[in-house]
């Protein structure tokens, strides 16, 4: 069995983090070629070769495959296919958004988020933004997975893998790369942040995020938000944590006036740690809390920033 | 320009979901079905191009169970002209795969020659995130996932898209797929004399041999179970009690 890897890189840099989850995760299936396929990707490919249990690495370094393009990404690993019974990546959007399409041009399904591999051709992954976890059976020849890498262990940099140089396959000229805008602030990103402060409804406007924002920054968190706050125009969509927003899994979550809606739970109840502090003492967010402060967030929530 | 939007019927998404107990999938009798909250969004996104007259006609297509008829009368009353369903099961537990789906939409863009298809990035049932994508590569089409902005000009569109790290901006040739995000829009409620004159436009059905494809799964559902309960947490009277109990007990911060 043999399995090809695409690693996660975004301008030109490879999240080791990400590919390195995946790789622990997959590397039970068969032996792990790593696929670097970028534009400006041969210094990733390099930091790669450092990733212990890779068989080996090839690295497609082409403008035409500039920032993960999906369908010149996909028809590269489609010419890429025949030697392979598993194609994988981590879940992240830019895999998300290619792994689809290589699948269908494989006549496979695709089988997104992968939480578990119980065998070459079982896995387990969430359904209803975890509310129900399903293991399927695979009967395609080729099965295309992408893995989600939170449960995964990080994989040990000691390997030095060699590493191919390929090239691209022709431009179908379907679409081209115009801007990257990353976000300019310096906090971690929400899905892989190892903290997240989220503030809730009862942060009560926009201004008062602010207090969400210092505590976050304490911590080195990312910040979070519930649709209920993200709705009332408190904070931005691109914070909103539940089932319609970002699925996160952090080392400790921080719930600060939010309820506890099924849908938010939906987006951060594996989380390993869960702190609430709402005013609420029957608010739904204790059930599922591993330590709740009935108290009011604007008392406590600058008083543990500053205790921090 | 003619659109075609595909629509889910799926749990609404304030329901909680249970497990059934023999574990054969999720409980869904007597419980309340919505269109999938992203399949509004791209409707939304549709009636707007029309609102701007950069689309003639909207086609939203819905592919299930026949209640799926309730889902496309809400995307009718919303503002699409006509809609079509394709009747794939009778059993509401049977859902129908994002490959066969893709298919069978294949088949329709086949049929109704659409210039863009409009869909949502996912279903939140089975959370696949996948048929938008399927869709392009089978039409060989070019692909935008993800939209939180949209510009259709002619033959190109220019597409903001959300990804993990903020946002990318694409140009993508026409015909093309693009799948929608929360940020895009906000859908409008239908009134009630909409909800009325839609009653009044036209509904195809169809079954999936119609249309030459096989929809046998390829992937087959051997447990569905309940996520790992956490344990009952504990209530901490102070901050500093907070605290100690995050840096000693937990060892997270």
């Amino acid at each position: 069995m043999a399995v090809l890897l695409l690693a996660e890189i975004v301008g030109g840099e490879i999240s080791i983090d990400q590919t390195g989850k995946a790789l622990s995760a997959v590397k039970k299936l068969g032996d792990v070629t790593l696929l670097c396929a970028s534009n400006d990707c041969s210094s990733a490919a390099t930091a790669a070769s450092k990733l212990e249990g890779i068989k080996n690495i090839l690295c497609a370094d082409s403008s035409l495959l500039q920032n993960g393009l999906a369908e010149p990404t996909a028809d590269l690993i489609v010419s890429l296919a025949a030697d392979y019974d598993h194609i994988a990546a981590p879940a992240t959007s830019n895999a998300k958004n290619i792994l689809p399409r290589v699948a269908a041009l494989l006549d496979a399904m695709v089988i997104t988020d992968v939480t578990g591999i119980i065998d070459a051709e079982t896995f387990e992954r969430p359904i209803y933004a975890g509310n129900a976890i399903q293991t399927v059976k695979s009967s395609d020849a080729k099965k295309v997975i992408s893995i989600r890498t939170a449960g995964f262990d990080a994989a040990l940099e000691t390997g030095s893998a060699t590493v191919e140089t390929i090239s691209a396959t022709e431009n179908p000229n379907l679409s081209e790369w115009v801007e990257d805008k990353v976000q300019t602030s310096d906090r971690p990103e929400l899905t892989s942040a190892e903290i997240v402060v989220s503030g809730g409804r009862g942060v009560g406007s926009e201004e008062s995020f602010a207090i969400i924002e210092t505590l976050a920054d304490k911590l080195n968190a990312a910040v979070g938000a519930s649709r209920a706050a993200v709705d009332s125009g408190y904070a931005p969509n691109d914070w909103q944590v539940g089932q319609t927003g970002k699925v996160v899994a952090p080392s400790l979550y921080i719930a600060c006036g939010i309820s506890g809606a099924i849908q938010h739970l939906a987006g951060m109840k594996d989380s390993k740690i869960i702190v609430a502090i709402n005013k609420d003492e029957e608010a739904p967010i204790f059930q599922v809390a591993d330590y709740g402060l009935v108290a009011d967030l604007f008392d406590a929530v600058p008083e543990l920033s500053d205790a921090l | 320009m003619k659109v075609l939007v595909p629509v889910k019927r799926v749990i609404d998404y304030n329901v909680k979901v249970r497990v059934k107990a023999d574990g054969s999938g999720v409980d869904l009798a007597n419980v309340k079905m919505s269109m999938n909250p992203f399949d509004e969004i791209a409707v939304e996104q549709a009636i707007r191009l029309k609102e701007a007259g950069k689309v003639d006609e909207i086609i939203a297509v819905s592919i299930g169970v026949k209640q799926s008829q309730e889902t496309l009368r809400t995307a009718l009353a919303m503002g699409a002209d006509r809609a079509i369903l394709i009747e794939a099961t009778s059993d509401v537990h049977n859902d129908i795969e994002p490959l066969s789906v893709a298919k069978l939409l294949k088949a329709v863009v086949d049929e109704e020659q659409p210039q863009l298809v409009l869909c949502g990035k996912q279903a939140i049932d089975n959370d696949m995130n996948a048929t938008g994508q399927m869709l392009s590569a089978l039409l060989g089409w070019s692909q935008a996932t993800y939209a939180s902005e949209l510009d259709v000009d002619g033959d190109a569109a220019v597409v903001t898209r959300e990804v993990d790290g903020g946002l990318q901006t694409i140009k993508i040739k026409m015909p093309a797929v693009i799948t929608v995000d929360l940020r895009l829009n906000e859908p409008r409620y239908a009134s009630l004399p909409n909800i009325m004159k839609a009653k009044k436009k036209p509904m195809d059905e169809k079954i999936p041999s119609d249309l030459g494809v096989d929809i046998t799964p390829r992937l087959t559902v051997v447990s569905t179970s309940e996520p790992a309960e956490r344990a009952a947490g504990v209530k901490v009277s102070s901050v500093a009690e907070l605290i100690t109990k995050l840096k000693d007990e937990a060892g997270v911060i």
